[in-house]
């Protein structure tokens, strides 16, 4: 079936016409070559080409359609079409695809490369602002069920908060300690290092206690629960949107704000705190184990001096920012889940959305506090 | 059994009138057997429609044929080629020579509807691009849908575009078989009686033969040729639309007698 050398053609005169005479197979397979040589020969033709039939063998719409192509841009539009030979498979298949082609000749598509760019721009900054608009739009939303709930306390929903916060919260604690350990380590050994220079070993307690009040403990259980916990509502919501769920509930009379988001939002704020408190305490023992292995700091030093040294509003400032990441990690990830469309490529889109817009916000808001707290003094 | 042996051919001698030949198909999940000494014969050039109660295996049938779900024992002959007997060379020569449309399309969903029908040929076959665009372009039209449709992605289509899109997939290599899941399933009734059409007309000019299966009466009124009832684990019967409803058997009597089957009926004649 792959034998090409049985495919070809001959071009001979018939009454000063033009007459191709299509040779063997001329399949998907085998119309490499021929397809060049029409081609080639396609703009020496000037009348309208007819086609003998008759030492063609076997041929399907790809053979088909090279043939015509040839009669059409010879100018023969279809009306009058005349073959020579006997071969009834190839008439249909010429016919057909005449037809099929024909109703859009003219309409092909078309590529534009620059318009196409700027349109990707324009589309990418209109994204953009809308997205940041939808989010805003979304957190009022949820602000009004969130207030309507404290009025209508028999509404809220005890056992889906409950379970979100032993999925969302009670799970993530061994990852959220154990990785703000290691971070409290890291801390302390760069502190030890950088000070040794000054003889001042003794204030990598300082570096480590602050550092992780004020920033790590809260921030490194913001940016794991954004990996964690704010794709597994995107994902949640989104099944469910993809389901048709949402719109079921819709349809029963059911706020999917007061059912889907408003839990979630409710135990994120109940665990976020909790979780940046036991991971400050998992870092501060990070510290204290470099300080006392490499520095020879006693773990009774190390907490005197922190408890002298350290003021307590190093602590309050890191767990300030505890709800608002909370409400960020919770209010995007259901956000996203809820803007799923059908499709499963839409599900994958908007995780990944989620969770680099809940990354983004976090760390640009944990700036704009820094930036706060120092203007205060703080 | 009897009824399955009935409606063998008896002209044919030999495997060279089927396209498709099954005997003694078993499928099993777990402990839950679905096809226990399956037989059918599809002949060549024939759109033969695969109906039965839900659970009776037909896409289950459809995998097994195309080898996406090995069958625990039986035997599938293929224009006279058992497929157990094929070397992979063979195998794939053979996959190229069948078009597989599945329900919802299957398209990729990261290309766009002209790659999708360039696929095949691409990886199965040296043309240089701007054929290949053609072609594509062609198979898309045949297929029903406007140019335009070709630089979308499948996510920007309807549901019937959708499967007129899979469809031009389906046909691009030219192939002698074409299996059809569900083709009209979660089709508005115009769309599906139009996408029967298109199959009817496709299947005359290319000269196909189509393994249909569905739940639509209209559809297997409009274009089948013979039908094929699947159920208690076996061939229940096999025939004309006419053929079978004379047949005996409580579920076909009741498929083909209800009031949609007498009003598909009546539509098509």
């Amino acid at each position: 079936m792959t034998d090409t050398s049985r495919t070809d053609f001959q071009v001979y005169y018939e009454e000063g016409q033009p007459v191709i005479l299509p040779i063997g197979d001329w399949t998907v397979r085998t119309i490499k070559t021929v397809n060049a040589k029409l081609r080639e020969l396609e703009p020496s033709i000037r009348q309208t080409v007819r086609l003998d039939l008759s030492q063609l063998q076997a041929i399907d719409t790809a053979g088909a359609y090279i043939l015509d192509r040839t009669l059409r841009n010879s100018g023969d539009t279809g009306a009058l079409r005349s073959y020579k030979g006997d071969h009834e498979n190839a008439k249909r298949l010429l016919q057909q695809i005449r037809e099929a082609c024909e109703k859009t000749l003219g309409q092909k598509p078309v590529r534009r490369p620059f318009l196409d760019v700027l349109e990707k721009i324009g589309r990418g900054t209109y994204t953009g602002l809308s997205e940041a608009m939808h989010t805003l739009s979304f957190f009022g939303q949820t602000l009004v069920v969130c207030a309507r709930l404290l009025f209508m306390p028999k509404n809220f929903r005890a056992t889906a908060t409950v379970s979100v916060m032993e999925e969302a919260g009670l799970n993530a604690i061994p990852i959220i300690m154990l990785l703000t350990f290691f971070v409290g380590m890291v801390i302390a050994f760069i502190g030890a290092t950088t000070l040794e220079a000054f003889n001042s070993t003794i204030f990598t307690i300082d570096l480590v206690g602050i550092a992780v009040f004020r920033e790590f403990g809260v921030l490194i259980t913001a940016i794991i629960l954004a990996g964690r916990t704010n794709s597994a509502f995107t994902a949640q919501l989104g099944a469910m949107r993809m389901q048709q769920e949402v719109d079921a509930m819709k349809v029963l009379g059911l706020d999917p704000i007061e059912v889907l988001v408003a839990p979630r939002i409710i135990a994120m704020l109940i665990m976020v705190p909790l979780l940046s408190f036991l991971a400050t305490l998992a870092g501060l023992f990070g510290g204290l184990i470099v300080c006392w292995a490499s520095l020879d700091i006693s773990p009774v030093l190390f907490a005197n001096r922190l408890l002298s040294q350290v003021s307590i509003d190093n602590f309050w400032v890191g767990m300030s920012k505890a709800p608002v990441f909370a409400i960020i990690v919770a209010l995007i990830g259901c956000r996203h889940g809820l803007s799923v469309q059908g499709s499963v490529q839409s599900l994958g889109t908007a995780t990944t959305r989620s969770v680099v817009q809940a990354l983004f916000a976090i760390i640009v808001i944990d700036a704009l506090f820094a930036l706060y707290y120092m203007q205060l003094g703080i | 059994m009897d009824q399955t042996t009935d409606t063998l051919d008896p002209a044919s001698n030999g495997t060279e009138t089927f396209a498709i030949q099954i005997r003694g198909m078993v499928n099993r999940f777990g402990d839950t057997i679905v096809h226990d000494g399956l037989d059918l014969d599809i002949r060549k050039g024939e759109v033969i429609g695969i109906i039965g109660p839900s659970g009776c295996g037909k896409s289950v049938l459809l995998r097994a044929i195309v080898g996406l779900r090995p069958a625990q024992a039986g035997e599938v002959t293929i224009f006279g080629q058992k497929l157990t007997d094929l070397n992979p060379d063979d195998r794939l020569r053979m996959e190229q020579n069948w078009g597989v449309m599945f329900q919802d399309g299957a398209l990729f969903s990261s290309l766009t509807v002209m790659e999708n029908v360039m696929v095949p040929l691409k990886e199965h076959i040296d043309l240089p691009r701007p054929l290949m665009r053609e072609l594509a372009l062609m198979k898309i039209q045949m297929a029903g849908l406007e140019p335009a449709a070709a630089l979308k992605y499948p996510s920007e289509l309807s549901g019937g575009m959708r499967k007129r899109a899979a469809l031009a997939r389906a046909l691009v290599l030219d192939p002698s078989l074409l299996f059809l899941d569900e083709p009209t399933a979660g089709l508005d009734p115009i769309t599906a009686g139009r996408f029967d059409n298109l199959v009817r007309e496709l299947q005359q000019t290319l000269g196909l033969t189509v393994f249909l299966v569905t739940h639509d009466l209209d559809t297997l009124a409009a274009t089948c040729d013979r039908i094929a009832v699947l159920g208690e684990k076996r061939t229940l019967a096999l025939g004309t639309m006419d053929e079978l409803r004379q047949n005996e058997h409580p579920w076909i009597q009741e498929y083909f007698s209800g009031p949609r089957g007498r009003s598909a009926a009546a539509g098509y004649n």
